[in-house]
């Protein structure tokens, strides 16, 4: 028997009449979801509120929804169970597949394209400064990784950590170092300050840790997210401090001490070069890659150590973890410092870059953005998240210059607007089709004489 | 005195609301155990909807009082019944098939769903804040007092009676609701335990469904109350009174329905005082404060029941 034959869907006779009833459900639910929220819109005239109707764009969605319900009922829910994918499930021992094959040689490729890309794209201003924001992504969401990846603990308030790092490079380099030390320092404070951006990040991570470790999953994900909230308000509000919610402009990196500027003692003096305002982006370009290979080595060394699967094993479970006498206060608590300590060094690393930071960069949809690349790259897996922060970052990019499609979208629709919707959706589609990410494979970090890589179809869903 | 009476209604006002959404929390965790990020903007939804419903009609503070109450019944039942739509359909879109994958999977969904709400109804309505014209107007001036600075007047406004009534009309249906009907039993069966409540013929989907029916109804209803009584609503007021109504149902003990109107009322209190009493630009700084001291300290709240966590 060939499996064709065994595969074949038998088609099952179509039931209109419960056809018919879930496309009327269909229908009510969607136009009761819809008209009012997009069949009238409120728009400020001059003197007041009117409303403009848009029954057209209504009736599109719902003929459109309709027709899909209608094609899934036809073409794919009829469907006897067929009785080989049924029983192929198991059998997943898995010959090296491709995705397996090419698996080791992802990672070199893709850090080889990335030490070359300024001189890919021949030192353009546009590549870089892409690359260096979407590295920066890929660096925070390394760092919240080892917290919500490797120790399975939701952290919703980590551009906290990202805030403190930003405003202890901001306050040391523009107000305690100049007053502690003198204006000679202020060329050298970015490397000064990117330990201790990181050391105090770790220290709010440990001062976070300590109150809820006693928190299971959800509650612990509100406090963090609490947590968070109250460090910005408290970066808006203590305003002699922080100079609230104006800012403050931090001076620029400066290559080891040479600034990047004309003129004598700057950095293309030094070398003899031509003042070029490019280099600046292509030094800050490399400072990012090198902060963030950094985290992907240490998180990678980390895994292979004791205290990684302890990490990993609290993921999994922490009952079962403390019965085996893992110490879960310690291996939570690291789990907080060494995350917050990677969002402290991209803090201290924006801060830089942006040349001026305010309370307004870290608020909660920031550390949303951040977990949904962790989520999108499948909790865990590191090359997932380089995939996933590529696919966000560069689609947010990828909107704005959509304007091409404003001809084909109704008036006044600007595609920016959908990036935050799109990346919304595709957090609820990731857990609710693939759960454990795109890369499910893992490799093992204990095994027995050889490494079998795990499939994921082979474990329980939050295992593995 | 007279100062902390005013407080003290205005704490109770601002209670009732968080009340109404923090039982939409309470029963939801109640029932299946998850956080539903997504209610503050399902109550976001249901003021938005309240805004577009008050501005279709064209309705004003003008108007007769019974013409007003009437239209307000009405605006209120098309919120209430939309928002219900929209938590029905997150529910079975986002948490229902979740339901046995892993322990961070649904929350997850729901942060997603909250984003997609939130970015839904802004890109339907822009994000500008949605201003109307009082339409409950008028109140009691309840005691005066005139002191050197001038005279200071505690005011019962009719808006503030009309949420604290409604609230009180709507919990007393609700408790009905619960204790009385085969529904209410329902539900407290699944809460308890789901598998035995299926076995004894209980359809366990359809309670679940309820349930997130219910909780969508009482938030679009205190959204409607919070467009009126604040005047004003935008896309993102769900985020911030989702984690305070939240923070009340875990006061009061999460899975606690007289918990969470409890809980509603010490928090709107306690945001009220500290806004009156110490800095207005620290009280969700309080609010936030208080969340994690009562999830730390006292994790079953007021009036729930200590969990234990089983292998």
């Amino acid at each position: 028997m060939t499996a064709q034959d065994v595969s074949a869907p038998r088609a099952q006779a179509y039931d209109w009449s419960a056809i018919i009833k879930d496309l009327i459900g269909t229908a009510i639910v969607s136009l009761l979801i819809m008209v009012p929220m997009v069949a009238y819109k409120s728009v400020i005239t001059q003197y007041s509120l009117v409303l403009v109707s848009r029954w057209t764009e209504v009736f599109a969605v719902l003929a459109l929804i309709l027709a899909t319900r209608l094609a899934l009922h036809l073409f794919v829910w009829n469907r006897a169970p067929s009785p080989v994918t049924a029983a192929a499930k198991p059998a997943g021992t898995a010959k090296a597949t491709l995705p397996e094959k090419i698996g080791p040689w992802v990672f070199p490729v893709l850090v080889a394209f990335a030490v070359f890309l300024p001189l890919i794209f021949n030192f353009e201003r546009r590549p870089i400064d892409l690359g260096i924001y979407i590295l920066t992504y890929i660096m925070l969401a390394w760092g919240l990784n080892i917290v919500v990846g490797l120790a399975g603990l939701l952290d919703l308030g980590y551009v906290a950590f990202y805030a403190v790092g930003a405003y202890a490079y901001a306050l040391l380099s523009t107000v305690y170092f100049p007053y502690w030390f003198g204006d000679g320092v202020v060329p050298w404070a970015f490397y000064i300050t990117l330990p201790v951006a990181g050391l105090l990040a770790a220290l709010w991570g440990v001062i976070l840790g300590f109150p809820v470790l006693r928190l299971r999953g959800d509650y612990l994900a509100i406090v963090t997210l609490a947590f968070g909230e109250i460090i910005r308000l408290v970066l808006i509000n203590w305003f002699s401090f922080t100079n609230g919610p104006q800012g403050i402009t931090v001076p620029k990196a400066t290559f080891f001490g040479l600034p990047f500027a004309r003129g004598e003692g700057s950095f293309s003096d030094f070398f003899g070069i031509e003042f070029n305002r490019i280099h600046y982006f292509v030094f800050l370009y490399y400072v990012i890659l090198a902060l963030a290979l950094l985290t992907y080595f240490v998180t990678n060394r980390l895994r292979r150590l004791p205290i990684g699967r302890a990490w990993e094993a609290l993921r999994e479970d922490e009952i079962a973890c403390r019965s085996l006498g893992i110490n879960t206060t310690n291996t939570k608590l690291t789990a907080f410092a060494i995350g917050a300590m990677f969002g402290g060094f991209a803090g201290c690393f924006f801060a830089t870059r942006q040349g001026f930071v305010s309370p307004e960069s870290f608020v909660f949809i920031e550390s949303a953005i951040i977990l949904a690349i962790v989520v999108l790259g499948g909790l865990g897996s590191q090359i997932g998240i380089v995939f996933a922060a590529i696919a966000i970052m560069g689609s947010f990019e990828l909107f704005r210059e959509l304007s091409v499609f404003e001809n084909y979208l109704p008036e006044g629709t600007d595609p920016v607007h959908f990036r935050m919707l799109a990346v919304g959706l595709a957090m609820v589609l990731m857990m609710r089709f693939r759960p454990r990410g795109f890369v499910t494979r893992r490799q093992p970090t204990v095994f027995l004489k050889e490494r079998k890589a795990v499939s994921g179809d082979l474990v329980k869903e939050g295992h593995g | 005195m007279e100062y902390f009476l005013q407080q003290l209604i205005n704490g109770i006002t601002l209670g009732s609301i968080y009340g109404l959404i923090a039982i939409g929390y309470t029963m939801v965790y109640g029932i299946i155990g998850m956080i539903n990020f997504a209610h503050g903007d399902v109550f976001m939804v249901g003021s938005v909807t309240a805004f577009l419903v008050v501005l279709g009609l064209g309705l004003t503070g003008g108007s007769g009082l019974l013409l007003i109450l009437l239209a307000l019944i009405l605006v209120a039942a098309i919120a209430m019944i939309v928002a219900a739509a929209y938590n029905w359909t997150i529910e079975r879109l986002a948490y229902k098939p979740l339901r046995g994958s892993f322990r961070l999977a649904p929350l997850i969904s729901a942060i997603g769903m909250s984003i997609v709400l939130q970015e839904f109804v802004r890109v339907n309505q822009e994000g500008r804040p949605k201003p109307i014209q009082p339409i409950v107007t008028g109140g009691y001036e309840i005691m005066t007092r005139v002191t050197e600075a001038g005279e200071f007047i505690v005011r019962l406004t009719n808006m503030q009676i009309l949420i604290i009534v409604s609230t009180l009309i709507l919990m007393a249906v609700f408790t009905v609701l619960i204790q009385k009907t085969p529904l209410g039993r329902a539900q407290r069966a699944c809460e308890q335990d789901q598998k035995m409540a299926a076995l004894l013929g209980i359809d366990v989907d359809r309670t679940i469904s309820v349930t997130f029916i219910m909780g969508a109804a009482l938030a679009a209803f205190a959204g409607l109350m919070f467009f009126l009584y604040y005047g004003v609503t935008d896309f993102f007021v769900g985020f911030l009174a989702g984690i305070k109504a939240f923070t009340a149902a875990v006061l009061g003990g999460i899975g606690s329905l007289p918990g969470a109107m409890l809980g509603g009322l010490v928090i709107g209190l306690i945001e009220t005082m500290w806004s009156a009493y110490f800095t207005v630009e620290y009280k969700d700084v309080a609010a936030f404060t208080v969340l994690i001291i009562v999830l730390i300290f006292m994790p079953q709240g007021l009036l729930g029941k200590p969990e234990v966590e089983k292998v």
